[in-house]
């Protein structure tokens, strides 16, 4: 186990730059989470710690080897990939056995190796059957498992959960926390998917367009999201976002569209009349009688809770009550935010205003 | 509920019988057979009769322009004291056995090269290809003058270079003339080769050359541990068409040596010509020819079993 440090790194295919100066820190044992939309560099990212991208300036170390130029092999991490990338013509344990041949180590240790990888994963069973012969989830559990048998300092894991179905992909991504808790290897885990990020992360990193927009823990990036990207990327249903300006009216406040009026605990200083994007999760809003006028649109009933789809002031906002109300579509309601919880952005940068 | 009951009797009563030619106008096996029938009449009429007409000619004394008798095995008895036969089956062997393994290599060697990036990928491609495109006649007479004992460009360039001072007999002498054929067929028949398995190559997932990389792997590593196994199905495949298509080598040959010199060249299919044809003894051409079905058959056999899905191959069923 070793931290990684990626520092002011930048990565360009011929003049195309997709990666703008990125620096994260990675500590010693820690579960990391790269999560962005597609294109975001993350997938690079991950390639170049692996070695198998080059690294176009800036640099990388693990421990405190830099490793810039040295070679993948040498590097002591292993990979997840989104295919799995099994050796089709090998078996289970000569699959997850090929590293440690390679490297010269005698068979006795080879099998001691993959049978305890193997015990780790439940795939004890399995060790003789070829990738063909396996189902999706119990593939990835032999890409794994190649990874944990070489023992390394950092476990890279790109889109592991992406082939695998929605039901599927929930067991795997309790396993694969399991699997870290357990083993405690430093851990960098890139996908696309808020929700793997959330629940696996301890720390997650937020990319888009080559460059970072937040770092931090699953619940500092949904309670403070630094800037409305952040905002809207994290959390589900995504959070609404509101036009208007800062209008305090006696009290806090903000003119939303078509004048609505929408509560605030504290305006930013030197803010009123400044245009900003009022942002408030689906999950804090509250029915109440001094709340703004919005009509529903659709009401879907999950069971646990309710998405509820409303006009407010002429935009379609979405609220989700664990309550059970009985609306049905047409009904007017009155939605009140709760201004401890909500969230002010900068019109034009997006930044976050308020504490 | 009268009436539900009476009226399926009434309907039923409509109903005619199915005679067995109804029955034989929905049977989809009797349909099958009727759209086999064109591949099965253009099999028989072109490889099956032949064959068999071939295979009876070898137990006749048949000549040209006069209907043979059937003597059993004597054609044979005769081919067994034959040296020039036991020659040309000599020859044949060498000319494909050597000649399929360098193009197995120099094919494979070209396959990986080309499957690498670099630049003019594509055109090289389409060039590796033109020998296989020119007809085979055209290349054999290029060939011809190539190795011409007076006009040769080769003898030429290495008597302007000082390194030889006569012409170099290629196609006279018995050893450069076999070394000759072979290279012209090795020349056309690599595209064949190298183009397969560039195809087969890239069926391989680069995923797997990643992972590789990071297990650890040499260049030399990957190439035995995952590009070779991947690649033996379609070597398989590949290499049996190419067995066959030197065995039965015809054009090449008759077009640069006509068996010549001394019979060095002669291969099965070009002595059986000649007994044949020039000769006009199809009885005994024939005997030559089919003489050369247990060794085809025998180069099938070991394609057979190169070509057995291997466990790991998709398609067949599990363990």
């Amino acid at each position: 186990m070793s931290s990684v440090q990626i520092r002011d790194v930048r990565k360009s295919f011929g003049n195309f730059e997709v990666l703008h100066g990125v620096s994260i820190p990675i500590e010693d044992g820690e579960f990391v989470v790269l999560v962005g939309p597609s294109g975001c560099g993350k997938s690079t990212l991950l390639r170049m710690l692996a070695g198998l991208e080059n690294i176009t300036s800036g640099t990388i170390s693990i421990g405190d080897r830099v490793v810039n130029n040295v070679q993948p092999k040498e590097r002591d991490i292993a990979m997840v990939f989104q295919n799995y990338a099994l050796y089709p013509h090998m078996t289970v344990a000569d699959n997850m056995g090929f590293s440690l041949k390679l490297r010269g180590a005698k068979p006795e240790e080879i099998s001691t190796g993959v049978k305890r990888a193997a015990e780790i994963l439940a795939l004890t069973p399995l060790l003789d059957r070829y990738p063909r012969q396996l189902s999706g989830g119990q593939r990835q559990r032999v890409a794994m498992g190649r990874a944990i048998v070489r023992d390394p300092q950092v476990f890279l894991f790109d889109e592991p959960l992406s082939n695998l179905d929605a039901k599927l992909r929930v067991a795997m991504r309790t396993e694969i926390k399991e699997l870290h808790q357990r083993l405690k290897t430093t851990t960098v885990y890139v996908t696309h998917d808020q929700i793997e990020a959330m629940t696996m992360a301890d720390k997650i990193v937020v990319m888009h367009d080559g460059i970072v927009e937040q770092m931090g823990t699953p619940l500092e990036l949904y309670d403070t999201p630094a800037n409305q990207f952040v905002a809207g990327f994290i959390g589900s249903p995504a959070m609404n976002f509101l036009k208007g300006k800062v209008k305090s009216n006696g009290s806090a406040g903000f003119e939303g569209p078509n004048g609505v009026r929408l509560p605030l605990k504290t305006a930013p200083a030197n803010s009123e009349g400044q245009p900003a994007v009022y942002g408030v999760r689906p999950e804090h809003f509250t029915i109440a009688d001094d709340g703004a006028e919005a009509e529903i649109v659709v009401v879907e009933p999950t069971g646990s809770e309710t998405q509820v789809f409303a006009k407010l002031g002429g935009e379609q906002v979405v609220a989700v009550f664990r309550e059970r109300h009985q609306f049905s579509p047409g009904d007017k309601v009155r939605l009140k935010p709760d201004p401890a919880l909500v969230h002010l952005f900068d019109e034009t940068t997006g930044k976050r205003l308020n504490g | 509920m009268a009436d539900i009951a009476i009226t399926p009797a009434k309907a039923k009563s409509q109903i005619r019988e199915a005679t067995s030619w109804d029955q034989l106008k929905h049977n989809r096996n009797w349909l099958g057979f009727w759209f086999m029938v064109p591949a099965m009449a253009f099999l028989i009429l072109f490889l099956a009769y032949p064959l068999g007409l071939g295979i009876w000619l070898s137990f006749t004394d048949t000549k040209i322009g006069r209907v043979g008798q059937f003597i059993g095995y004597e054609n044979y008895e005769w081919l067994w004291d034959d040296a020039i036969f036991w020659l040309s089956v000599f020859n044949t062997l060498l000319y494909t056995f050597v000649a399929s393994a360098i193009k197995f290599g120099i094919g494979l060697y070209l396959a990986l090269l080309l499957n690498e990036n670099m630049p003019f990928k594509a055109m090289l491609r389409a060039a590796v290809l033109i020998p296989f495109i020119v007809p085979t006649v055209l290349s054999a007479l290029a060939f011809w003058w190539i190795f011409d004992s007076q006009f040769s460009i080769i003898s030429w360039s290495l008597k302007h270079l000082g390194i030889i001072n006569q012409n170099i007999n290629f196609l006279g002498d018995p050893t450069w003339a076999r070394i000759c054929v072979i290279f012209a067929n090795i020349w056309r028949g690599v595209p064949f080769v190298a183009i397969t398995l560039l195809a087969g190559l890239q069926t391989v997932s680069p995923s797997l050359y990643e992972a590789a990389t990071l297990d650890g792997a040499s260049r030399w590593q990957m190439f035995r541990h995952i590009t070779y196994p991947l690649l033996t199905p379609i070597i398989a495949v590949v290499m049996t068409f190419s067995v066959l298509f030197t065995f039965t080598d015809f054009q090449l040959i008759w077009a640069m040596t006509r068996g010549g010199p001394v019979n060095a060249t002669h291969l099965m299919a070009t002595l059986s010509y000649q007994r044949a044809i020039i000769a006009g003894q199809l009885g005994e051409g024939a005997a030559i020819a089919s003489a050369m079905i247990p060794f085809l058959l025998a180069a099938i056999m070991v394609s057979w079993f190169g070509l057995q899905r291997r466990k790991w191959q998709q398609g067949e069923n599990n363990d």
